[in-house]
């Protein structure tokens, strides 16, 4: 039989060899692991511009296509602009600027940053690079966080590009919002209506055919089995894309 | 001493390869066990997670199985649930740090499953019932065998529920477009979690009708 004083010993060494095995093997990976989430987001807003980077060429690809990061402040205006790999002004990079910490900030009524980036991408002929706005996008699924970034036209309203991801929604159902079929629906989706007012772009069960034939245009279809998800991908478009409307007002 | 020494069963002896065939068939822990059934049927809408899923449980329970069977002299009794926890835990954090060092996107597919994973009762199930009583290689071998018996079965339902739930397999399209012009569709039963337990109960009446003496007595 073992004793009380042994349990406790035996308890408290395991528990300080693990936390020290652990906490080692986290800090000693973190670069790497630094270097892999940037990678990522660099993925996702070439992605948005409909350009497939591999990993090891994300980095030129992003320097080559995304020529400039805009940070704006609540009225649209811009208060820093790194461009070319240096600050035109202001010294703060869109690309460290976290959007879910902005949304936090503005929901607590405090002052908050935008981040924008600014992609000069070949569209329609390889020889005309068209300029397009990429806006970062954070919102919530049925399971945990969603994300992704939308690249809009030179007048922030044609949807050019999406590209979501998200952290833990079921395979098959609501994770298909990162699958080409479902992101290919936003392609020339408007948000704004003729009138200028902010409409986005929503996700909508049972079928875009089922809106009116004015707002065809700003409907895509819903996923079937992932409600909770289209809905989530809506409402992420919209509560992100409507604190761009300021700035958006000045492009038209 | 010298006598035990000569006395050694080979790595490989009949006794060892049943530990690593029996829960593929005649005791698999999905099918004849009815264990770690909830992961089987999260996990298999589609035939990537499916298998990546089985890749870990394999890592994870052939390691879990090593290090408790190596502890298991000094293990108090009365807190040998929460060292196995503890060991399966660390494991499982290990691996996705990792992953998420080298193979990024492995890992992004993988992040819902790590918690799975730590619940999985087969896991546990081998733990105390095999590891705590056994030597580290029969050990290793009963971990590998039950994570592939758990496997299989996540891959063939996985299978299953792609190709009729999205028309796809691995991601690709392996359904011609031409079957859907003529009125083809894809069943979205197969992708909600019933299914699953449709085709775990296909595959247990399949084993049972080859194995009649899987069959209970009533």
């Amino acid at each position: 039989m073992y004793s009380n004083a042994y349990i406790f010993k035996y308890a408290t060494i395991m528990v300080i060899l693990v936390a020290a095995i652990l906490s080692a093997a986290a800090m000693l990976l973190q670069p790497l692991k630094d270097k892999n989430i940037k990678i990522d987001k660099m993925q996702g807003i070439l992605q948005s511009v409909n350009i497939k980077a591999e990993k090891d060429s994300t980095i030129p690809l992003f320097n080559e296509y995304i020529v400039s990061e805009l940070v704006l402040d609540p009225a649209g205006n811009i208060i820093s602009e790194y461009t070319n790999g240096e600050f035109v002004k202001g010294d703060v990079r869109a690309f460290e600027v976290d959007m879910k910490q902005q949304l936090y900030l503005e929901e607590q009524g405090e002052d908050y940053q935008l981040p924008l980036f600014v992609g000069m991408v070949p569209l329609q002929r390889s020889d005309v690079r068209d300029t397009l706005f990429v806006v970062p996008l954070y919102g919530k699924g049925l399971w945990g966080p969603l994300w992704g970034d939308i690249a809009v036209s030179e007048d922030f309203n044609e949807v050019m590009g999406v590209y979501f991801d998200h952290k833990s929604e079921t395979p098959g159902l609501g994770a298909e919002i990162n699958t080409m079929p479902f992101q290919q629906q936003f392609y020339g989706k408007k948000i704004f209506d003729p009138d200028g007012t902010f409409v986005s772009v929503e996700v909508v069960k049972g079928g875009a055919e089922t809106l009116s034939d004015e707002m065809q245009i700003h409907g895509v279809d819903a996923i079937s089995g992932g409600t909770i998800t289209s809905k989530g991908v809506s409402q992420m478009l919209k509560d992100c894309l409507e604190l761009y409307v300021p700035f958006a007002k000045k492009q038209i | 001493m010298s006598k035990e020494k000569k006395d050694r069963e080979p790595l490989f002896s009949i006794k060892n390869r049943r530990l690593l065939t029996n829960p593929l068939n005649k005791d698999n822990p999905i099918t004849v066990q009815v264990l770690g059934i909830c992961s089987a049927l999260a996990v298999t809408a589609k035939l990537k997670p499916s298998f990546v899923m089985t890749l870990s449980v394999i890592f994870v329970m052939a390691m879990a199985n090593v290090v408790i069977s190596l502890l298991r002299n000094g293990v108090p009794p009365r807190i040998r649930i929460i060292v196995q926890l503890v060991v399966i835990a660390s494991l499982v954090i290990i691996v996705d740090q990792f992953l998420k060092a080298f193979v990024f996107d492995v890992s992004k597919q993988l992040s819902v499953f790590v918690g799975l994973i730590i619940t999985n009762c087969i896991i546990m199930g081998r733990l105390e019932a095999f590891a705590m009583s056994n030597k580290p290689w029969p050990a290793f071998l009963d971990g590998v065998g039950n994570a592939m018996g758990y496997g299989w079965i996540l891959i063939v339902v996985g299978f299953f529920r792609e190709l009729f739930g999205s028309g796809t397999l691995w991601g690709y399209q392996v359904v011609p477009e031409g079957f859907y012009n003529f009125g083809y569709e894809d069943n979205g039963f197969f992708i909600l979690p019933p299914m699953a337990l449709i085709l775990v109960g296909i595959i247990i009446w399949f084993q049972r009708a080859k194995n009649r003496d899987l069959i209970e007595e009533s």
